[in-house]
């Protein structure tokens, strides 16, 4: 069974959002790097790169196939996790303990539309 | 996708492995048991072995069966040895390509076995009927009732021989077989395969392929699934149908020319296309390309020159033995010279790279 953190916020593409201020610290859930299996690749956005929520801002690789990543609010890319460029295994390891983005968000009301931990692991059950 | 997906002989033992099952060629098949990357690393370091009872086997007998395979076959079968195995493509008049397939010749006269594609059993056997009017011979496909495993890798001979019993499978050349027997019924035994190392395909009975499955991994061979017999085949050069070689390409521009033997013989379907294609030169060609970056080439993505696409991937992995963003590629002619600068689009980016061989891996047959 995937794991999920209280307190943060889902988006249905298997985001998670972390608040802190208005900065939204953005990364994949446990259910997304399970069903990926062995990650060899992070593509990910340039630093001052603008985003609207649902943009595709890079994707995660398993030797199989690549899997878009979906930006859950809109704002702009303040920090890229560049450990993850040459260990992109460390989502595997611990989806929740190592981000992918940093946004500094436009709307924060964005959020809202999210869900929490409860909702998303009820949507992951149903798949 | 969902479309009647047919079983092999081992499902229910892919199954309580816990493989991840997937539709491939009309079959609901292994993709993988635990990891990709681990099953390649076995076929390259030890032994793996990969149910392929979907693949289609298709004999041709009749005394007019040497002229009428060498009639559907690109390759040249007169005279061949018994117990040698031909590769080579079954073209359409336009010269591009039914499908590819082992030839193997029996060891009895007028007798051959075809060694087809699983997805494309049903259209094979029909085009290899349509042709065989004024040939006296018969056609049979027995892909129902034979089950097919893969026993690859450098200890693959030592699990054949040590595990099997299979004791003349040691002294099998590259692309020959022999006919054994498993408790008292048909065995076919050859030193083939799709991975790029020394290994064999046994060919049986559904109820042989479940024991033999059963010693091999008892024995400690790993199951393989069939995302890394794509890993494994890419990395060694090797075409997949559907990728590579298709009903809109030629062999030619799939860089296999050499199993398309125009000179030595004098007529068979698709000849006069190819001999054509060689006399005008090609307008594309499948190359490798290698990024300089760590971004991963997929099937399907363009390949630009100055903005402008030249071509596309039909088939790209970060390489699990090299460690290398590669793929191959049909671009346009003009770009196709060892050393050209490339770029693939992947996403919204595009990430340079250079033209390179194809074979990405250094093959490890055994001669």
């Amino acid at each position: 069974m995937a794991k999920t953190v209280e307190g943060l916020y889902y988006s249905e593409s298997h985001e998670w959002v972390k608040v802190e201020g208005d900065v939204a610290v953005i990364g994949i859930t446990d259910y997304a790097q399970h069903s990926m299996g062995d990650l060899s690749y992070v593509d990910m956005p340039e630093v001052d790169d603008e985003l609207e929520a649902g943009d595709e801002f890079g994707a995660v690789e398993s030797v199989k196939a690549a899997s878009d990543l979906y930006s859950p609010v809109s704002g702009t890319v303040i920090e890229v996790n560049e450990e993850l460029e040459d260990a992109p295994e460390l989502l595997n390891e611990d989806a929740f303990a190592n981000w992918i983005i940093k946004v500094k968000m436009t709307d924060r009301s964005e959020l809202e539309g999210l869900m929490d931990a409860a909702a998303y692991e009820a949507m992951c059950a149903e798949a | 996708m969902e479309e009647n997906l047919l079983k092999t002989c081992l499902y229910d033992k892919h199954v309580a492995l816990g493989a991840l099952m997937s539709p491939f060629g009309g079959f609901i098949m292994p993709i993988q048991y635990t990891s990709i990357t681990d099953e390649h690393n076995a076929v390259r370091h030890a032994a793996g072995m990969f149910d392929v009872s979907h693949m289609g086997e298709i004999f041709v007998s009749g005394p007019d069966a040497e002229k009428f395979v060498n009639h559907i076959f690109s390759n040249n079968v007169t005279g061949i040895p018994e117990g040698k195995i031909l590769y080579g493509m079954m073209l359409y008049p336009s010269g591009t390509v039914v499908d590819d397939l082992l030839v193997y010749k029996e060891f009895q006269p007028d007798h051959f076995l075809l060694v087809v594609n699983a997805s494309n059993i049903a259209k094979d056997y029909e085009w290899i009927c349509a042709q065989k009017e004024g040939y006296d011979v018969e056609v049979v496909n027995a892909s129902d009732t034979w089950g097919e495993i893969a026993l690859q890798g450098p200890q693959a001979e030592k699990f054949a021989v040590g595990t099997l019993g299979l004791a003349p499978a040691a002294d099998l050349g590259f692309y020959t077989y022999y006919e054994a027997e498993w408790k008292g019924q048909r065995m076919v035994v050859s030193r083939t395969g799709y991975t790029g190392e020394d290994g064999f395909e046994i060919y049986c009975s559904h109820e042989a392929v479940n024991e033999i499955w059963d010693m091999l991994l008892a024995a400690g061979v790993v199951p393989c699934g069939l995302g890394c017999r794509d890993t494994l085949r890419f990395e060694a050069g090797l075409p997949l149908y559907g990728h590579e070689l298709s009903d809109e390409i030629t062999p030619l521009e799939a860089g296999l020319g050499m199993f398309v033997k125009v000179k030595d013989k004098e007529e068979f379907i698709g000849r006069d296309a190819i001999a054509a294609q060689k006399e005008a030169g090609l307008a594309r060609k499948i190359v490798g390309i290698e990024l300089h970056d760590k971004a991963i080439p997929r099937a399907g993505y363009p390949v630009e020159v100055n903005g402008q696409q030249v071509g596309i991937v039909t088939t790209g992995y970060r390489s699990i033995s090299t460690d290398r963003s590669v793929c191959v590629a049909m671009i346009d002619k003009a770009y196709t010279e060892l050393g050209t600068e490339v770029e693939v689009r992947i996403r919204k980016k595009v990430f340079p790279g250079t033209v390179c061989k194809k074979r990405f891996y250094e093959t490890n047959y055994k001669k």
